[in-house]
């Protein structure tokens, strides 16, 4: 098709240009209960799964249907979005940091007709297009990253390993009979550009293979001694090799050598150097984590801990991780107080026992060797369980 | 008919969850249908050749999208990171597909009106495909051509009055909770702050001059919604320092069972009556609450502000009224140096207009960490080498007990030679006086 012209001249890019403008203010959106209320809200309360109620001083209320979405979402899905906001809500809406979609309407009527309207809307191939819940002592929905949709250094992909995960753990969307909310994080390398380390269960991409090194190419695409620098484990130094090009000619090449004992997969050479891929169909895989949390809620914010080394690629539907994830979380409904998170709930009963509940197997790759902190998790007392 | 056979995704179309991969489909299938004679920009099978390429991902095992190049809009070094695949010949929808980030307004309320413009824009001028939203918190535009970038620019701040978000070393998008907009316990506005700041700040968001990433994140209070204290360098958490304001009446009808605990969070389960003493009083984690006289006593002097109790009665309790934030820094996700949570540097600050002082902070720290960070170097990392107290004498505030959660466990403190009587010049001479060799 034709090229059509926004009205931007190249050949003077400062002619009408607007710049540092930053987002729009979110008032310009807010729906009128919100605006008017703002400040002044009391208290709330969650009638049901996935519907929420906020008590302004004004005597106001707001009831907020809550439903999951894929992060990953196409324009015809948010046209739909926005269909039923108009339809139900004045034309407002908002989205959660956890990838949910929120309706607001003014009475507890109107949330239950819009809740079964959402929850009747399917895709073709038969999958809930706005599932509703999300809320309270249950779980919601999987913040990710963008994995083999979109990224050069994934582990695994993102998008699919969270829909067999929730499709596993669906039921649970829709209802509360956790001990606490069960936040669940997927990043699909350790740059973890979705930051889930301190979730109730992590679920993390990771290379378990060196780079292989593109030695013809290495000196023209990278500077080795950025590609040097980039090693957290000193594990890469310039070298000189002899090798035979894809044409055929011998020849002498400035390039790096990787002492490959030393590598931890992390793949910061590989962001610095294109020429040290990481990937490989083999070598890749999964690595759950658990146990932490970012609230200060009755206990400090923690770091989540490997419970599981590695579980390999299965696409599409990776069976192992989803029955995992399903294991942990049973042995943590069965077993954990009300209001314990899985970190709390670990830390009570104890690693030993967390381990043996959830059924999963304790290896040396559990152990921390990785700096200073590494030593604050050995066990310094003779108080253990059997 | 598909124009690839997608037998491996074609199995995530199947189970309760959302499918990606039947959304993408349907937009596939609405851009050869193009029913609003739209004049697209990029190919037509775009969503096919995604949909294509990620299947040879699930059968091989290994992602096909390459390093990013560098491309973006005049005058800014952030808000698109370019991306190619490497299977252009059999993917040819998708050999260019860069990422726009749009920044998002703060708390994430929209008007149909707003996004059906960014619709409008990103069907003719891309994929059509996005996430809502990235992990920072931008509106993330999956897909365009590199001449598209500029077009899509120009429409965005002139039709729509909004800006690209951040990437590379520079100020990403900040991000907030939704605050009191529709929170009790947002203890200052955190979306006005957040708007603030990106406004105060567009130069470092859009021109990288940091020696890495840096983020803010501003959570309303310490149950952390948006997890600042987890993932960004700097962190503002609401918090208080007077007193929980008790509505005793309504704590009597908690513990009298008329209100459901922590709002009917745990409603599908039965763990019998509420109980005060053991839900409450004994999972307070200062032991600064008890009963009396049918009434329930809360030592606030001792209390830390965890949110458990006004958690769980939450129209018996509220946030005090003296409020502020308390500000941590050097939170960040593993690579490389291992994870990092945030460490407090401000234990409380005033929330007042015109933010003199929160940026007397921001600024502060900026300074230190760009005169003394190496190259890709968070601030976190910088805090480890060079210790906590280098971070808060770099913005002048005095060491208090509330940075650390204990002292240090080794003597070995680098004394400076003005803190010692008499500086550290001395005469071998006079020491050999009164000891011999």
């Amino acid at each position: 098709m034709a090229f059509v012209s926004s009205g931007y001249n190249p050949e003077k890019p400062m002619e009408n240009r607007i710049s540092d403008i930053g987002p729009r203010h979110a008032s310009d959106f807010f729906p009128p209960v919100i605006a008017k209320n703002k400040g002044q809200w009391l208290w709330h309360e969650i009638c049901e799964p996935g519907i929420l109620m906020h008590k302004a001083e004004s005597g106001d209320e707001v009831y907020t249907v809550r439903c999951g979405g894929a992060r990953l979402m196409s324009i015809g899905h948010i046209r739909e979005i926005c269909e039923i906001a108009d339809k139900f809500c004045g034309g407002h809406l908002r989205f959660t940091t956890r990838n949910n979609i929120e309706f607001m309407v003014t009475t507890l009527d109107e949330a239950k007709k819009l809740k079964e309207y959402l929850n009747a809307q399917k895709f073709d191939g038969g999958s809930f297009k706005f599932p509703v819940g999300g809320t309270g002592a249950g779980i919601t929905n999987i913040v990710h990253t963008q994995g083999w949709v979109h990224c050069h250094t994934p582990a695994t992909d993102a998008s699919g390993t969270v829909k067999v995960v929730l499709d596993e753990l669906f039921e649970e969307f829709g209802q509360m009979r956790m001990p606490a909310q069960v936040r669940i994080s997927m990043a699909c390398c350790l740059n973890m550009c979705g930051a889930v380390h301190c979730s109730d269960i992590a679920i993390l991409g990771y290379h378990r293979k060196p780079p292989v090194i593109d030695h013809e190419w290495l000196d023209n695409l990278c500077e080795i001694p950025l590609a040097v620098a980039a090693c957290p484990v000193g594990a890469i130094r310039p070298t000189k090799k002899e090798i035979v090009t894809e044409k055929g000619e011998t020849k002498t090449v400035n390039t790096i050598a990787i002492k490959n004992e030393r590598c931890m997969f992390c793949g910061n050479c590989y962001t610095m150097c294109p020429s040290l891929p990481l990937s490989d169909q083999t070598g890749d895989g999964l690595v759950i984590m658990a146990g932490g949390k970012v609230s200060n809620r009755i206990s400090n914010p923690k770091f989540s801990k490997v419970v599981v080394a590695f579980i390999p690629n299965e696409p599409p539907r990776w069976p192992k991780l989803a029955k995992t994830i399903r294991q942990i979380v049973e042995a943590y409904a069965a077993d954990a107080r009300k209001y314990e998170r899985v970190g709390d709930w670990a830390e009570r009963i104890g690693w030993e026992r967390f381990f043996e509940k959830c059924g999963l197997d304790f290896s040396e790759h559990m152990i921390d060797d990785f700096r200073d902190p590494a030593y604050y998790t050995w066990r310094q007392t003779t108080n253990f369980k059997f | 008919m598909a124009k690839h056979a997608t037998p491996l995704l074609d199995q995530l179309q199947s189970g309760p969850w959302p499918s990606f991969v039947a959304d993408i489909k349907e937009e596939a299938e609405r851009r050869h249908k193009n029913v609003n004679n739209v004049e697209y920009q990029i190919p037509v099978d775009v969503c096919d050749d995604l949909l294509g390429i990620l299947e040879l991902s699930y059968k091989d095992g290994t992602t096909h999208w390459k390093h990013g190049g560098i491309v973006g809009v005049f005058g800014y070094g952030g808000g698109v990171i370019g991306r190619y695949c490497d299977q252009p010949q059999m993917f040819p929808g998708v050999a260019h597909f860069h990422t726009i980030r749009v920044a998002q307004p703060a708390g994430m309320y929209y008007t149909t009106d707003f996004l059906k413009q960014l619709c409008d824009l990103w069907d003719m001028r891309g994929s059509g495909l996005t996430n809502m939203h990235g992990a920072t918190g931008d509106i993330v535009l999956l897909g365009t051509t590199t001449p598209q970038l500029e077009e899509f620019y120009f429409e965005l701040t002139h039709k729509m009055n909004n800006d690209l978000g951040g990437s590379g070393s520079n100020l990403r998008t900040p991000a907030s909770c939704l605050g009191d907009s529709r929170c009790e316990w947002a203890c200052y506005d955190t979306q006005e702050l957040c708007y603030q700041m990106t406004q105060e700040y567009q130069d470092e968001l859009h021109r990288p001059a940091f020696p890495y990433k840096f983020k803010f994140k501003f959570d309303g209070c310490p149950n952390g919604c948006v997890a600042s204290i987890a993932r960004s360098d700097m962190s503002f958490i609401g918090t208080w320092r007077d007193d929980i304001r008790i509505d005793q009446e309504a704590v009597a009808a908690y513990v009298g069972g008329e209100i459901q605990p922590n709002g009917g969070a745990h409603s599908g389960k039965d763990w019998g009556a509420f109980d005060i003493q053991k839900e409450v009083i004994d999972l307070c984690p200062t032991e600064c609450m008890w009963m009396e006289d049918g009434k329930l006593q809360i030592n606030n002097r001792e209390c830390t502000r965890c949110m458990h109790c006004l958690n769980v009665m939450p129209r018996a309790l509220r946030i005090g009224n003296d409020r502020g934030l308390s500000i941590l820094v050097g939170a960040k996700a593993p690579i490389l140096d291992g994870a990092q949570m945030g460490s407090l540097l401000v234990p409380f600050i005033k929330v007042e207009e015109p933010y003199d002082e929160i940026k007397e902070l921001i600024e502060g720290i900026w300074e230190w960490w760009m005169e003394e960070g190496k190259n890709r170097e968070r601030l976190g990392e910088l805090i480890k080498r060079q210790g906590l107290a280098k971070a808060i004498a770099a913005v002048g505030l005095t060491p208090v007990p509330q940075h650390v959660m204990e002292p240090r466990h080794n003597p070995y403190i680098f004394w400076k030679e003005e803190d010692v009587e008499g500086g550290w010049d001395r005469d071998i001479a006079d020491y050999r006086k009164h000891h011999q060799r």
